[in-house]
Formats: structure tokens, C-alpha cells, sequence
């Protein structure tokens, strides 16, 4: 029994995606699981990554990094400039740069001044706005296709890649066979459905996104298993013992922030480079929040922030590739309710039960009446996904200690 | 406080507008326009009887989503999403409020009633994913903003939208005669000008309301011992929780009338072109006023002193996105000062509180 529970616990969680591959196999929904699909879901997941992993960088060193946001469209803005300029690695390059000044800005008031963290954040979203629209303006005066929301377009792109043998990729001019692509067109339920995951991580890859994917285990290496990244961690667990043991606090922290900036910036940037080719204005839209929920739901981990971003990267592919396939999500809300209700019976919560029980049978209801769902909702699919996964997931997190406590030098804190 | 406490407090805001300045004529300077005329042209045209009201129309949304955010702030709670309160707030009242006639006070009361309930009800949604599922207010009312501008164009597109119209964008019906806000010209003594909007009546009465609430209840003595030392609120009694859905709710019910001014004097009805962004600019007037009512409402004027004033600056081949720009030095900085000035009070008062037990 003990046992029963602990995996309900723990594996609850996946239950959703069980339903999802079987709910996949009715023709109407088979978008839910296509190699398209999870192609579109990595693009979509690597700029929530990237600020998932910058806010992980930050708030390690105990920075709450509201800001996030605000640096991502520094990110998207100097991406713009430097690959209209410049080139297109060149403009990725100078996205970060945008975006490690801002990290900058919010290192020089959070760790220098000891301001609060969120109104801080708060004041660096609000600025990068203001200083992205003049930019904007002042640097495009005259150029074709340039307004005072949108930049032109890029030069040059960066690279697309694809493995050769798993996924069809070329070796010099000869084309190899695509295995995996073959195993998806089987059709053999889950094995083909986990093929079409593979694919898209495999196949029409920007090298970009491989950079990205690769920061992944750096991060983890850098974090746990350098001097630099147990400094780091300490100065977020308890500074002042940090600075007992000679750490200097301020400039871990100014790493922190700064690298954090970095990444967000990154994340912008990849918008721009691997994305739409121009910055247009509000075009992050709201990712780095979403990046600082999928930090919380993978609890301060590299990999654990790899899955939050691309389950909300699944989320929002959905919303761009097939309105038809969120419909089918409504079925799988239904049942995981349902399921849930099970477990709150099970537990002897029988006002949870209720409650959940009810909401299955509305999302039932609603699936049953409807061919599919209002192109305003679906736009606000990877929101509410992050609110309901955050609902379910927030319980077990581990905090760093001294998170969001500005640390002065000799002071008690 | 002391006298001279209160002077240094106030030197904050100064220095951070001189530097805010002296940052954009840098960059005015940059991209080779003359910062001296560009103010002088920015002022001139801003004090002109137009434009001082517009600036007064402007502020008082302003003014009341500062208030909204600012009952957050005081207990430490951070409800960034006033904007899509207001907007839900706005699009439900004004769809109500065209229904029916009654006479004009109770009319606009019961819009102003539909109004705060609403977004009070769609705050409250944040309350209870912090209380329930923590997870942080910031990140619950960003996701909600956007949910709410889904909803809202979902809605008004579909159950809304006014019935048999030929104009082409979605928009609810007019409100009935008895449901707009008279304006304040006559009162004035300035019916040469535009209208001068009558939700200023309430935008004061608000604040004074704002006041009571945060300086003259149990509530708001609760706010902001929470706000200044959680702890210590704690044992004192105080149930956070119950606390927080509390915040939220009142913070959402002060988001509600946000939109009121506008729609009630001036648009009338609700329809895809009514104002956006109001609630992410209360942030910053909350800031720059630190969540007091007279600093709010200074900073409100400031802040519609720029955007109205910068109008005039495209005309003059100057980019008016400059304003922008300065609005945010200022806020940034001004967060920086205060956060100095503070730390300099409280050595000073260690410093005093040491003399005068050394006598």
C-alpha cells in the first residue's frame, strides 16, 4: 500500500501524457503526436529554456529575477540589430550582450543598493520596454520595411541540421535513410508516437537550438561541479557564511545576475535568429515568466527546467500547428481530473474529489459539444498550462535559502 | 518622523528626476537633437488650458491602478495583474451597464458596483493559487493577464458584441445617456475647453477612501505590519493566508474602477481600441509615490505631464518615444534612491538613538 502511494505520487505527473499518445490515435487529434508537432514544440521550448536556465543562474546566487522578461526583449531587439547589421550568428551574439546588460542593470540595484528584487524586475521590464520602442525608432529612420513596432529583416540564417541515418539527414551530397521516419509512419501505438518525439529532436534542428540543448549539461556541470558554481550556490544558500569562508558575495552575485541576463537575452535573440527573422514588438509574450515557471516546476535543476520548458513548448505548438489537437486536449483534461478525483478518494478528501469530479464533467461536456475551441483561447493555451502544471507541481520545491533577501556586507541576515 | 527625516525622504524623487534628465538630454544629445529646446517645447506646449486637461484626464486612471497596485505593495504582495483586472472589470460593466436606464447617480453606481466586483472576483483567482497551490502572485497574475485578454476578445467578439450593428470591430452598446459621467467644465468655469472627465470626483474620493483603508482600519494596520515584518505579524495574531485573498480582492477592487474614467466620460462603450496598459503603468506610479496617496497622485500628474506633453515632439522631428524611455530612468532610479535614503535614515537614527543614551 505504502508503495502504491509513493507512486501515485511520484508518477501522477504522467499519467496526462499516457492520455495524450492514446487520445493521439483518433484520427482528428493525431496532430497531438506528430514529429511536426514536436519539431514545433522544441522551437517553441528552447527561448522558455533558456530563460528557465538564466533564471536558475540568478536565483542560485539568491537574485529573484523578475526580470527575465525585460531582458529576453533586450535579447530579441539587439538580435534584431546585429543580424540586420551584421549577420546572423553575429546578431545572436549581440542579443546576448543586450541582455547581460540589463542582467547588469538588475545585479548593479539588487546587489549594490540592496533593492527589492521584484520592483526591481519589475522597473527592468518596464525599461526594457521603453528602450526597445526608441530604439527602435531612432535606429531604423528610413530603412524599407522598418516601422516603429517592427525591425527589417535579418541577414543570412543560422544553419538547419538533421541526423543522418536516424532521421534522413545527408552526409556530403548522399541522402541516408530516414529510420525513425519509417517507425513513425507505422503507426504502432506509443512506439511510433515516442518515433515522432525523436524526430523532432532530430530532424530540421537549427544549430542554435543544439547550442541551447548542449547549455543544458554545461549548466549542470558549471553549477555542481565547479569552485565557481559551489561559490555561487553558497552565496544563495547563506552569504554571510560565504563570506566568512572568503567568497566574495557581491561578485557571485553579479555573475549570477549577469549570466542570467546572458541567457536571457540568448533566449530572445532565438526568437528573432531561429524565429519569425524580425523583432516585432511584444513578440516574447510573457516566455520569460513562463521560463520562471518552468525553473519552479524542474525545482532548480538543469534537466528538470529541460522538461518543464518543453512541456509548455508542447503546449504552445499545439496553439500554433493544430486548434483541432488542443480540442482533444480537452478529453485529456477530463480523464486526469477524473483520475485525480480517484486519488482524492482514495486519500479521504472529499471535498477535493467533489471539486475535481465536477470540473471532469464540465471539460466533458464542453468536448462533447464543441468540434473544436475558439481561436482566442487558444492563444492563451501555454498560460493556463503553466498555472494548472504549477498547481500540480509546486509542492516539493527546494528553494535556495536565502532567495530574495538582499545580503549587505556585515550585516546580519 | 522627524522634520528632517521627511526633507531627506523627499530629496529621492528630485535626485532621481535630475538624473532621469540628464540621462535623456545625453541621449537627446546623441542623436543630435538640442535637449534645452526639446524641454522647452515639451513644457511650453504641456501647460497650455488643453493640455493641463488632458494631463488631469490622463492621470486619474493612472492614479486609481496606482492605488490598486499600491494596496498590494503595502502588505509586500505584488499584483501585476491590474491590467487584465481593469480590462475584465471594464468590458463586463460596460455590457451591463448598456442594458438598462435608470437615473444618472444610481446608474453609474451600480456600473462602478459591477465593475469592482468583477475584477475583485478575477483578482481573487491569484489569492487563491498563492494560498492554495503556492504559486507566486507575480507569475499567477502575468499568466492571468493573458488569459484575461483571451477571454476578453473571445467575449466580446461572441456575447458582447453589440447586436445588429453594421460597423465592422467588435464593440458592446452605448451606454444610455444616464450612464455617462457628466464632465466638470461648469464647475470650472472652462467650457471653452474638451471635456474635463467627472470620474476625477471619484478618483479623489478614492484616495481619501485608500487613506482610511490603509492608515485607519484594523485591515490595512494588518497590511502593513505583514508588509514591514511578516513575522512579527504572525505571532501578533494575523492569518496570512486569509490575508492575501484579502489584499488581492481589495487590490482587484481598486483595479475595477481603473477603467470606469475613461469608459464612463469618454468612450462610452467597450471596444477593441480602449485603452491598454494603464495597470503595468500603475506599477511604476505606485513606485515613484511609494504607495502614498498624495505621492501617487504627484506621481500620476508627472507621469500623464510626459505622455501628454510629448505629443508635441514628433512634430518637432524628435522621436516621442523619449518619454518612455524617461519614465522608466525614472522609476529605476528612483527605486535605487529610496532604497539609499532609506538606509541613511536608518543609520542616522541608530546614530541619535546612541547619543542620547550616552547622555
Amino acid at each position: 500500500m505504502k508503495i502504491f502511494k509513493s507512486l501515485t505520487k511520484r508518477y501522477i505527473v504522467f499519467t496526462p501524457i499516457l492520455l495524450v499518445v492514446v487520445v493521439a490515435q483518433v484520427e482528428t487529434y493525431s496532430q497531438l503526436t506528430t514529429s511536426g508537432t514536436f519539431g514545433a514544440a522544441v522551437r517553441l521550448a528552447i527561448p522558455i529554456l533558456l530563460a528557465g536556465l538564466g533564471g536558475l543562474y540568478s536565483e542560485k546566487t539568491g537574485v529573484v529575477n523578475i526580470g527575465l522578461e525585460g531582458m529576453m526583449i533586450m535579447g530579441t531587439w539587439f538580435g534584431a540589430w546585429g543580424g540586420f547589421t551584421f549577420g546572423a550568428w553575429q546578431g545572436v551574439f549581440i542579443g546576448m550582450l543586450g541582455g547581460a546588460l540589463f542582467g547588469l542593470i538588475h545585479a548593479i540595484a539588487t546587489v549594490s543598493f540592496q533593492v527589492d528584487h521584484i520592483v526591481s524586475g519589475v522597473a527592468i521590464n518596464i525599461l526594457a520596454a521603453g528602450v526597445a520602442r526608441f530604439l527602435n525608432v531612432i535606429a531604423y529612420e528610413g530603412v524599407a520595411y522598418a516601422s516603429s513596432t517592427a525591425s527589417p529583416r535579418i541577414q543570412g540564417d543560422i544553419g538547419i541540421f538533421t541526423m543522418p541515418f536516424l532521421a534522413g539527414g545527408k552526409i556530403g551530397e548522399t541522402v541516408t535513410p530516414n529510420l525513425i521516419g519509417r517507425v513513425e509512419d507505422l503507426n504502432i501505438f506509443l512506439v511510433s508516437d515516442f518515433a515522432g518525439l525523436m524526430l523532432g529532436f532530430l530532424s530540421n534542428i537549427s544549430y542554435l537550438t543544439l547550442f541551447a540543448l548542449i547549455l543544458v549539461p554545461v549548466s549542470f556541470l558549471v553549477l555542481w561541479f565547479t569552485p565557481l558554481g559551489l561559490q555561487m550556490r553558497s552565496v544563495g544558500e547563506y552569504p554571510a557564511g560565504a563570506e566568512s569562508l572568503g567568497v566574495n558575495v557581491y561578485l557571485m552575485k553579479y555573475i549570477g545576475v549577469t549570466i542570467s541576463g546572458a541567457l536571457s537575452g540568448l533566449a530572445g535573440s532565438y526568437l528573432v535568429v531561429a524565429g519569425t527573422g524580425t523583432y516585432l514588438e511584444g513578440q516574447t509574450g510573457g516566455r520569460g515568466f513562463i521560463g520562471l515557471a518552468s525553473m519552479l516546476f524542474g525545482n532548480y535543476k538543469p534537466f528538470g527546467i529541460l522538461m518543464g520548458s518543453g512541456l509548455f513548448g508542447f503546449a504552445d505548438a499545439l496553439q500554433l500547428r493544430s486548434p483541432q489537437a488542443v480540442h482533444g486536449l480537452l478529453i485529456v483534461i477530463s480523464i486526469f481530473l477524473l483520475v485525480l478525483t480517484f486519488k482524492a478518494i482514495f486519500e479521504k478528501k472529499y471535498k477535493a474529489s467533489v471539486v475535481s469530479f465536477l470540473l471532469s464533467a464540465a471539460f466533458l461536456i464542453w468536448f462533447v459539444n464543441s468540434t473544436s475551441i475558439p481561436n482566442q483561447f487558444v492563444y492563451f493555451t501555454p498560460h493556463i498550462t503553466t498555472l494548472i502544471v504549477l498547481s500540480f507541481a509546486n509542492q516539493r520545491i527546494k528553494l535556495p535559502e536565502k532567495n530574495g533577501v538582499p545580503y549587505k556586507k556585515g550585516e546580519l541576515n | 518622523m522627524k522634520m528632517r527625516f521627511r526633507l531627506v525622504s523627499v530629496s529621492a524623487p528630485i535626485i532621481a528626476l535630475t538624473i532621469s534628465f540628464g540621462l535623456s538630454s545625453l541621449i537627446l544629445l546623441i542623436i543630435g537633437k538640442d535637449p534645452y529646446e526639446t524641454f522647452k517645447i515639451m513644457f511650453e506646449y504641456g501647460i497650455r488650458g488643453k493640455s493641463i486637461v488632458s494631463i488631469i484626464n490622463r492621470s486619474i486612471p493612472l492614479y486609481i491602478s496606482a492605488i490598486a497596485v499600491a494596496v498590494g505593495f503595502k502588505m509586500g504582495l505584488f499584483n501585476i495583474g491590474v491590467e487584465g483586472q481593469y480590462l475584465m472589470g471594464s468590458l463586463v460593466a460596460a455590457y451591463i451597464g448598456a442594458q438598462f436606464s435608470i437615473i444618472t447617480p444610481l446608474h453609474i453606481l451600480f456600473i462602478i458596483i459591477v465593475a469592482v466586483a468583477t475584477s475583485s472576483l478575477w483578482a481573487a483567482i491569484a489569492g487563491y493559487l498563492k494560498v492554495e497551490k503556492g504559486i507566486h502572485e507575480v507569475i499567477s497574475t502575468i499568466m492571468l493577464n493573458y488569459i484575461g485578454t483571451g477571454l476578453i476578445a473571445y467575449s466580446l467578439t461572441t456575447i458582447f458584441d453589440e447586436p445588429n450593428s453594421n460597423y465592422d470591430l467588435p464593440r458592446t452598446k452605448e451606454l444610455p445617456e444616464t450612464g455617462k459621467m457628466p464632465p466638470l467644465n461648469k464647475f470650472f468655469n472652462i467650457e471653452d475647453l474638451q471635456d474635463l472627465h467627472g470620474f476625477l470626483v471619484i478618483a479623489v474620493l478614492v484616495g481619501i477612501f485608500y487613506y482610511w483603508l490603509v492608515w485607519k482600519t484594523t485591515l490595512g494596520f494588518d497590511l502593513r505590519i505583514t508588509g514591514s515584518n511578516p513575522i512579527a505579524a504572525k505571532f501578533s495574531g494575523i492569518n496570512p493566508n486569509k490575508l492575501v485573498v484579502i489584499a488581492m480582492i481589495t487590490s482587484g477592487g481598486f483595479a475595477g474602477l481603473v477603467g470606469l474614467g475613461p469608459l464612463l466620460s469618454y468612450f462610452h462603450r467597450y471596444t477593441i481600441d480602449f485603452p491598454t496598459g494603464l495597470g503595468f503603468a500603475g506599477i511604476g506610479v505606485a513606485l515613484l509615490g511609494r504607495n502614498h496617496p498624495f505621492g501617487m497622485a504627484v506621481g500620476a500628474l508627472l507621469f500623464a505631464f510626459l505622455q501628454r506633453s510629448a505629443q508635441i515632439l514628433d512634430l518637432n522631428d524628435v522621436p516621442k518615444e523619449i518619454e518612455q524611455m524617461m519614465q522608466a530612468f525614472i522609476l529605476l532610479i528612483v527605486v535605487v534612491f529610496y532604497e539609499v535614503i532609506r538606509r541613511f535614515i536608518v543609520k542616522q537614527q541608530v546614530k541619535d538613538a546612541s547619543k542620547r543614551s550616552d547622555e
